[in-house]
């Protein structure tokens, strides 16, 4: 009996025997980009298969690599569970190399550690734990941070200026270009926006007046805040998360330095700096994108604009405005340096920190903002 | 010279490279044949890791070329480049496993994008793969969850996915205690007797290149290229070279002494 297998391109397996031997004559090329149909060829003659020996010759084949010796120690290993003699024929040297070294126990070794995909009510716990662990974590290094704070104030000289002055201009000049130009279209569509409405009631004059309430009070420090955490606190996770992979950190520790006084301080110094200087940039280019909407499209005088809006604003929206952005510096820095410590792994763990520090800071400064109204609300502000 | 019985797979012809105005090689040439295993060996700075990038098409030289299998690495051609990059694999030299895939997804990654091999296929080829590399039952772990050595082996598994027929080792044995990078060396040997694959082996562990070179091309930064190729133990016994010599004896040359 004679059949004959095989791919046109690759190889062709030819079978002979009788009842009691069989032999499966290999040749042309075994190798991978014949393997699925190799295996599939295999499995259907052995299916068939009567007789109690099989011989597997491989006096043809003109190529093997290991996935053609895949296949065949995956024949030897079928042809002994249901109970064949089994023999190769024609082995060469190279054959024998190859086949030598795969291990067959290996492919049917299990996994040392098994997928599990948990259920929908574990993923919600193990996401809750993971939620209060950061919070935990969250609040113990913006502690610890307040606390170097503090020292870096009681001991200047501890400080790496240097340092400071560095984040200061990233976070603060290189930022703004992007700061005003976001507040000057702010200030245009604010100020557009809302005169559709006062136009109705003759009311032009308190475009000037709303527009300044809104950048001074509270768009201008959130805007601020949410560019520089998209610009410099995703940054500071990165830069500390690379550093905790690299190792630096620890060669930090070792050398007695405090990582969170040597690398979270200075950023979180040049941020407090930054941010409310910069929110008072971006208050100044909102006003005037409002007032470029009150000269050109409502017929208002530049100096009956600037009037309104110094008459609308009090000392006092001023200073909360800085205070807050204050605050946000420090969530801001903190946040980003706080992910940064925490990466573990390599580059998915820095990116993944990064991410986070955006997201966290921009909660954090919306739900801190939110606090703000409501305190300044029952002070009588 | 290529013969039919020594046929060269890589050829580098008169290859200069320079980084700015700092040339580091300045008209390399030599052939690597095939099944041999070639150790390019040399101290610290003299270009090996400029010479293997070179070699596997990372970086463009300045004059010269680099054939591999009779095609120039930095050929235009995408089809041709695909090709080439398809018959070699590399061994970086911490592994440059993806840390955010397990070992079986790093492994399987070249037969996803190269074949049109079943899922459950490939799955069978890599757990063969990381039993070649003595990774068997690891399919699972990520590279964070696994130690230095054996992440070095994981990405020797991916190398060798679509069994290449060049393997290149970026400093193999860096960062290896002596034990594992015996091992390491053992696992090259073994699959370049087993398999035939020509190896290239870019290091300056001495205790390796007498384990597993077939022949070695000596660097020197001062002299911007080779000072000499051939048998490792014939060299170390009979080069009348000095740096050679003091290479081999782990001598510095005497204006690299340094006083305490």
């Amino acid at each position: 009996m004679t059949t004959a297998l095989g791919s046109p391109e690759g190889y062709s397996i030819q079978v002979a025997g009788d009842r009691d031997q069989v032999v499966f004559s290999f040749s042309g090329r075994l190798a991978l980009e014949n393997l699925d149909e190799l295996r599939a060829d295999i499995q259907g003659l052995l299916g068939e298969m009567a007789a109690r020996r099989l011989q597997v010759d491989l006096k043809g084949v003109q190529y093997l690599d290991s996935a053609g010796a895949l296949a065949l120690l995956e024949l030897q290993r079928e042809a002994s569970e249901r109970g064949l003699n089994f023999d190769f024929a024609n082995l060469t040297p190279e054959a024998q190399g190859i086949l030598g070294l795969i291990d067959p126990r290996d492919l049917a070794a299990p996994p040392l550690i098994t997928e599990r995909i948990p259920s929908p009510m574990e993923q919600v716990g193990e996401a809750t734990l993971r939620f209060l662990q950061d919070l935990v974590q969250v609040i113990t290094f913006l502690g610890e941070l307040l606390l170097n704070l503090g020292h870096s104030l009681v001991h200047p000289r501890t400080v790496r200026w240097g340092e400071v002055a560095f984040y200061l201009k990233r976070t603060g000049v290189d930022g703004l270009p992007i700061v005003g130009l976001i507040s000057l279209l702010l200030g245009l569509i604010i100020a557009f926006m809302s005169s559709l409405q006062l136009k109705q009631f003759g009311a032009n004059i308190y475009v000037a007046s709303l527009l300044a309430i809104a950048m001074v009070k509270e768009l201008g420090p959130i805007m601020t805040s949410i560019l520089v955490a998209g610009r410099s606190g995703s940054a500071f996770a990165a830069e500390i998360g690379t550093m905790m992979v690299n190792e630096e950190v620890d060669a930090l520790v070792t050398m007695g330095l405090n990582p969170v006084r040597f690398l979270a301080v200075p950023k979180v110094l040049a941020t407090l700096v930054a941010v409310p200087l910069l929110t008072l940039y971006a208050d100044f280019f909102g006003i005037l994108g409002g007032l470029i909407v009150g000269v050109l499209g409502l017929d208002l005088t530049a100096f009956t604009y600037i009037s309104e809006t110094q008459r609308s604003l009090a000392l006092f929206d001023l200073t909360s405005s800085l205070i807050k952005a204050a605050v946000f510096a420090i969530l801001i820095a903190g946040i980003g340096c706080q992910r940064g410590f925490q990466v573990r792994g390599g580059a998915q763990g820095v990116g993944a920190a990064t991410t986070s520090a955006v997201v966290a800071a921009i909660f954090l400064i919306i739900v801190t903002d939110s606090a703000f109204a409501l305190v300044f609300h029952y002070l009588g502000y | 010279m290529s013969t039919p019985d020594r046929p060269v797979v890589i050829s580098v012809e008169g290859l200069t490279a320079r980084f700015g105005e700092e040339t580091v090689l300045q008209d390399v040439s030599f052939q690597v044949f095939k099944g041999e295993i070639l150790v390019v060996l040399g101290g610290s700075g003299c270009g090996k890791s400029t010479l293997l990038k070179h070699l596997i098409g990372l970086y463009q030289p300045c004059a010269g070329r680099v054939l591999v299998n009779g095609v120039d690495v930095n050929t235009d051609d995408e089809a041709e480049l695909k090709r080439l990059r398809m018959g070699f694999g590399v061994l970086f030299q911490s592994g440059a496993l993806f840390g955010s895939m397990t070992l079986a997804e790093n492994v399987a990654l070249p037969l996803q994008e190269y074949t049109d091999l079943a899922d459950e296929t490939i799955e069978l080829i890599v757990k063969m793969k990381l039993g070649l590399v003595q990774l068997a039952g690891y399919e699972n772990h990520l590279p964070s969850e696994i130690s230095g050595g054996m992440k070095k082996r994981a990405g020797l598994a991916r190398a060798m996915a679509l069994d290449p027929t060049i393997l290149f080792f970026d400093e193999p044995s860096a960062g290896l205690d002596p034990i594992t990078s015996a091992e390491l060396d053992n696992l090259i040997k073994g699959l370049n007797a087993g398999m035939g694959t020509t190896m290239v082996v870019v290091t300056h562990e001495l205790a390796s290149i007498f384990s597993i070179a077939h022949r070695v091309v000596i660097l020197d930064k001062e002299a911007k290229g080779i000072i000499a190729v051939g048998d490792p133990q014939e060299l170390k016994e009979h080069s009348q070279d000095l740096r050679v010599i003091n290479f081999f004896n782990r001598r510095p040359m005497p204006h690299q002494e340094t006083r305490i």
